[in-house]
């Protein structure tokens, strides 16, 4: 059969295939933690530019995901929310910063991305991704190519829309979700 | 198998500077011109790329006496792309400024020709000390080849050399250089140098054996 015939001479594939995956597994068990430790690190840093005013932050669990909220002497001033989703090349992951009672964004950083160099990449530039802030989220945002001319527009990246439209797409996601339960969060707290 | 195969010093030296990756053999350029804008960033590509290229070369040669003609590009591949991956998770775990820097030209290593053509010229034919041999000398050529593109870069793009200041502060910055057209215009201008004072030797040698 020519099946077994493949089998005899793929074998090393096979084998190799087998060991590296065994081998990239122990580097992950052995680096994982350090690299998490590195995202927390570079999205607790962020948290006073995505939330104005913001002086810290803190993780909450709420429904089920991460999310940090932004303290100004121990009051919440808005949230910053961990997200992430399918980009042009490879997954894009954002921090999304919202006001108290998630009405309006704050901010947007790119936490990661592997888009287009000289392209798809101009998504981490402020001039970018500094049209969000300031933005209402009572309607979703859409993409525009050309100049924005209503509230709720975002200018396009020329020549990767599919990039901009992706990091719009999880914002939008990401508000549907989370924006109830965040300000739900805001109005239970103790101090209001 | 050829009867004559290069030895092991042989190997090594000419990795350096005779077939150069970068200027004699015009491979891996897209790193070449992407990641020269100042020397931290090529010499963290170049440990990287030195780190893949070592390690995928010793272990081909420990199991070429396994490869299949057929299978044995999917092997390279396979080999290559572990090691890349262990490269970027490390520095995603211990310079993450830097990985976050290099974006996108860390996992695109795996496609970086040099690498599969030591494979297949060298470590796929010869013993493990030989194509551990060959792979540092070509990882120590295109080391010194990106040092060389971004040293100028930096240089005259930013005024600094491994970001410290070596230019006078009245130096303007040529922000040209740092963007991708310094990339161009510098490989450019490097290449025709090395190949004229190569062009020049092999003059000067012609005329002594002439006379």
């Amino acid at each position: 059969m020519s099946g077994w015939r493949d089998l005899r001479s793929g074998w090393l594939v096979l084998a190799l295939a087998l060991f590296f995956g065994a081998a990239l597994a122990g580097v992950h068990r052995l680096l994982a933690a350090r690299i998490a430790a590195n995202v927390l690190h570079e999205t607790l840093s962020q948290i006073p530019a995505l939330v104005p005013g913001a002086d810290g932050g803190a993780p909450v669990d709420i429904r089920g995901r991460t999310v940090y909220r932004a303290e100004a002497a121990g009051r919440t001033l808005g949230w910053v929310v961990p997200s992430g989703g399918q980009g042009f090349a490879d997954r894009i992951d954002l921090l999304i910063g919202l006001d108290a009672d998630g009405s309006t964004l704050t901010g947007l950083y790119i936490l990661g991305q592997k888009e287009t160099p000289g392209l798809g990449n101009k998504i981490i530039e402020e001039p970018w991704r500094g049209q969000f802030r300031g933005k209402s989220t009572g309607q979703p945002l859409v993409v525009k190519k050309g100049d924005p001319s209503s509230g709720n527009e975002i200018r396009s990246v020329t020549g990767a829309t599919i990039s901009a439209e992706s990091v719009c797409g999880i914002v939008n996601q990401t508000v549907a979700e989370m924006q109830a339960a965040l300000a739900q969060a805001t109005r239970e707290e103790p101090d209001r | 198998m050829s009867a004559h195969q290069p030895t092991a010093a042989e190997r090594f030296l000419q990795g350096i500077i005779p077939e150069n990756p970068i200027y004699r053999q015009l491979l891996g350029l897209c790193p070449t011109l992407a990641v020269t804008n100042g020397m931290r960033a090529a010499m963290t590509m170049a440990g990287a790329t030195a780190f893949v290229l070592i390690c995928a070369s010793v272990l081909t040669s420990l199991i070429r006496g396994l490869l299949k003609p057929h299978l044995r590009i999917l092997v390279f591949t396979l080999t290559i792309a572990a090691f890349v991956t262990i490269a970027d998770r490390f520095l995603a775990a211990y310079m993450y400024a830097m990985s976050k820097q290099l974006g996108p030209y860390i996992p695109l290593i795996i496609v970086n020709c040099i690498i599969i053509s030591r494979c297949e010229v060298c470590s796929s034919k010869q013993g493990v000390f030989t194509a551990a041999a060959d792979a540092g000398g070509v990882s120590l050529g295109f080391a010194l080849a990106l040092a060389s593109i971004a040293t100028v870069r930096e240089i005259l793009g930013a005024g600094t050399w491994f970001g410290l200041r070596v230019m006078p502060a009245v130096w303007p910055d040529w922000v040209v250089m740092v963007l991708p057209p310094g990339a161009f215009l510098t490989l450019g201008l490097l290449l025709g140098g090395a190949n004229w004072i190569r062009a020049a030797r092999e003059k000067r040698r012609g005329a002594s054996r002439a006379a």
